[in-house]
């Protein structure tokens, strides 16, 4: 049993005010993690665990003053040799409080021998091994009726094989069952599978479409995108009627010299970059804790193919000419047909335009393209009464929707790069 | 069966392999005037004659490279390194050579070579005379490590390892020479290369060693069992090939495995169990594998507070174990 005294908070401080425990009484501590907060005349401060363990009998409550070098707690080390043959005994009442951030934290800071001190396997019982997991769903047992041997109340493969030998389960139904592999036993980081979801079930004349390798990553990406992205969407609606003489007067020349189609998609990607050069933190990414602001300008190019949706990448398409760009994604078009698309092909898009007017839409909400921020679409060209000063012409109007990571971005600078592409289409050429 | 010393055993299962089979011969430093530094050979030399007990230069490739010589010439040599920690010269030739002419010739020559040479520390033998070596050799297929920690499995061994057609690498743990006594079958005994022994069988977890460190292993079990923690220890014996059947029925058994050898940690035949477990056996694992092993520093020091902070002894042992089972 280690003992955690007042530390001498500055050099003229005999005393100190226990301002908040971080732990509980029966958490599992690393060593170095924040176990309490110290408040004295002059600071309020975060003091570090000395010691890895489980912590034991706080002996001076929040609010109350004691003198420097006082015993504040006591720590159960779990060092070598501490444990002893009763493993119940050591069994402090398990908090259901989550530490997961924390522990996840000291676990990279403590010594890689001493796994035992730092709780990969969550000490308080939120994480359980292959083992109990393993046994819990063959059986059908509620692990949250069972109370853990292990360290720190850690619920052991032992306990699952007593609870099931003395006929005391509870049983799940079929669907709770499978809460023991849902997000919240997840390891940290990884996306969420669809069958996390809400599942469907086939009636007798219903047709069961198998998912295809494409099908299957569509469905994780997506739901990761749309369940980890806070998306905010707007709209413009670009005046493309001069770009659409210009280009019907270009484009039988441009496929003459140039060897493509001249579309409207290379154009609406050179005006992306332009407007990526004019508001450069649209082409960012969120690192977690920081927001990655990209030097490349990479444009994915979403690409229907018969088996669902590709996004190939033209990259640093701010470097290409319109003919460079119209090539590349040409290359690219042909090379998705054909499923010759190659990792490189596919990877590092710092934003992504959707040509989804190609299908005849006029307003769409795309879903992100993670870890991108951004992603804009192009919508029908379409003839629409306009007023243009103050009187009713015809103009060929495109609306461009943009959806963006309202962890990264905020409307203004999202209107202002829509803005920017909205103009730059309309003063075409 | 009478009981025996480690060393008595090697000796006798030497001395019967020379008198039962005219292929075979031992050469090596020392092994012929002086009968080999521990008296392994003691007296051969008289017996046999010099054309079979072959004293040699201080020229570990060499020893090595006659002996291969002689193998795929149709003779059984058994080779001496005087100390593992010098094999190395000898490495380009067993490496390089003899684990290789079998795959080489496809099938068309053998090289059924054994090498046998002390290793391991807790005898005071400093820098050069306690290293282990089996983490360089056991990576390289096509040459067979054994590691045997009694004296009935260093006769049996012994004898499969004279048997083999290929080249076999025969570790002999320097303190359990006189150390660890046993009783040892008479006759022509061998044990199966490539088969695990439990050493002691138990239900709380698992403790996979070979060596030295099994004894160590099944003191520090004995311990234990007196506050209820029951112990299975599994002794590997052969290196490689390594018994990955015994391997994944202790740890599907026990659900906890500590690993326990006297060598360096970082990439050592540890590190090769754990991830046999972690690949066929993850679902099984009730807790993280454990590894104890020697630090990860360039040797073991004379002094005996340095030989102590390397070997792993039977009270750190029995603390790891507990701190598993605590788990």
């Amino acid at each position: 049993m280690a003992k955690v005294t007042m530390p001498q908070l500055g050099e003229t401080v005999t005393e100190g005010t226990v301002g908040r425990w971080l732990k509980k009484k029966g958490e599992a501590i690393a060593k170095y993690e924040p176990l309490l907060e110290v408040e004295t005349d002059k600071v309020a401060s975060e003091i570090p665990s000395p010691f890895g363990g489980i912590v034991g009998e706080i002996l001076v409550q929040e609010g109350d003053t004691v003198p420097v070098g006082a015993v504040v707690c006591e720590i159960i080390e779990t060092g070598a040799g501490s444990a002893g043959g009763n493993a119940g005994a050591q069994t402090a009442a398990p908090s259901s409080h989550s530490t997961a951030g924390a522990s996840s934290a000291s676990a990279a800071a403590a010594a890689p021998s001493r796994i035992s001190s730092a709780p990969p396997a969550q000490a308080n019982g939120v994480r359980y091994s292959p083992a109990v997991r393993k046994l819990a769903r063959e059986h059908q047992l509620d692990l949250g009726g069972l109370t853990g041997t292990g360290r720190a109340g850690r619920i052991t493969a032992r306990d699952v094989v007593k609870a099931v030998e003395s006929g005391a389960s509870v049983r799940l139904s079929p669907s709770a069952s499978s809460a023991i592999t849902s997000p919240s036993a997840r390891p940290h980081g990884s996306a969420p599978s669809p069958s996390a979801a809400v599942i469907a079930h086939a009636g007798e004349d219903d047709t069961i479409i198998r998912l295809s390798p494409m099908r299957k990553t569509i469905a994780e990406r997506m739901v990761q995108a749309a369940t980890t992205i806070p998306h905010a969407w707007c709209m413009m609606e670009a005046d493309v009627t001069e770009l659409s003489r210009w280009r019907d007067r270009e484009k039988a020349a441009f496929k003459a010299r140039e060897g493509v189609n001249l579309t409207y998609l290379p154009i609406v990607v050179q005006a992306v970059c332009r407007a990526l050069k004019e508001n450069p933190l649209v082409n960012s990414a969120w690192g977690g804790d920081h927001v990655i602001q990209r030097k490349h300008v990479n444009v994915g190019i979403a690409i229907d193919v018969e088996e669902g949706l590709v996004v190939p990448v033209v990259r640093d398409a701010d470097r290409l000419s319109l003919a460079g760009l119209a090539q590349s994604i040409s290359e690219l078009v042909d090379k998705a047909r054909r499923r010759r698309l190659t990792m490189p092909d596919l990877s590092d898009g710092t934003i992504t335009v959707d040509n989804t007017g190609a299908l005849g839409n006029i307003a769409s909400v795309p879903i992100i393209n993670p870890p991108q921020a951004a992603i804009i679409t192009m919508e029908a060209v379409v003839k629409r009464p306009w007023v243009v000063n103050d009187a009713i012409a015809i103009r060929s109007i495109m609306n461009l929707c943009l959806c963006l990571d309202h962890r990264v971005l905020d409307g203004a600078v999202a209107s202002r790069f829509l803005s920017s592409v909205k103009k730059t289409l309309e003063a075409y050429p | 069966m009478a009981v025996k010393n480690l060393l008595e055993a090697v000796r006798e299962t030497l001395h019967d392999a020379l008198a039962r089979d005219e292929r075979v011969f031992i050469m090596g430093e020392d092994v012929g005037a002086r009968g080999n530094v521990f008296l392994i050979t003691k007296d051969f030399l008289e017996e046999f004659g010099s054309d079979r007990i072959l004293d040699t230069p201080l020229a570990e490739a060499s020893i090595v490279g006659v002996a291969i010589g002689a193998a795929m010439a149709g003779l059984r040599p058994i080779a001496e390194i005087q100390f593992a920690d010098f094999i190395y010269p000898a490495f380009n030739q067993i490496v390089g050579e003899a684990a290789k002419i079998r795959y080489r010739s496809a099938g068309g020559n053998t090289c059924p070579l054994v090498i046998r040479t002390p290793y391991g520390g807790g005898v005071g033998g400093a820098l050069s005379h306690s290293v282990s070596i089996e983490a360089l050799f056991y990576h390289v297929p096509g040459l067979k490590v054994l590691a045997p920690s009694t004296p009935a499995d260093a006769k049996g061994l012994l004898n499969a390892a004279i048997e083999d057609d290929d080249p076999v690498l025969f570790l002999e743990h320097k303190k359990t020479y006189r150390l660890i006594k046993g009783e040892v079958p008479s006759g022509n005994h061998t044990v199966p290369i490539g088969k695990a022994d439990i050493a002691r069988a138990g239900r709380d977890l698992s403790v996979i060693t070979y060596g030295l460190m099994r004894h160590f292993a099944v003191q520090a079990a004995e311990e234990l069992i007196k506050d209820g923690i029951d112990v299975e220890v599994l002794d590997l014996r052969s290196i490689r090939p390594m018994d990955r059947d015994a391997i994944l029925t202790t740890a599907t058994k026990t659900r906890k495995v500590l690993i326990v050898h006297e060598d360096n940690k970082f990439g050592g035949v540890g590190a090769e169990i754990s991830a046999i477990i972690a690949e066929e056996a993850l679902f099984e694992l009730d807790a993280p594998v454990r590894r104890l092993c020697g630090p990860d520093v360039p040797a073991m020091g004379y002094s005996k507070v340095y030989e102590d902070a390397f070997m792993p002894s039977p009270e750190r042992i029995a603390a790891a174990m507990r701190d598993l089972a605590a788990f």
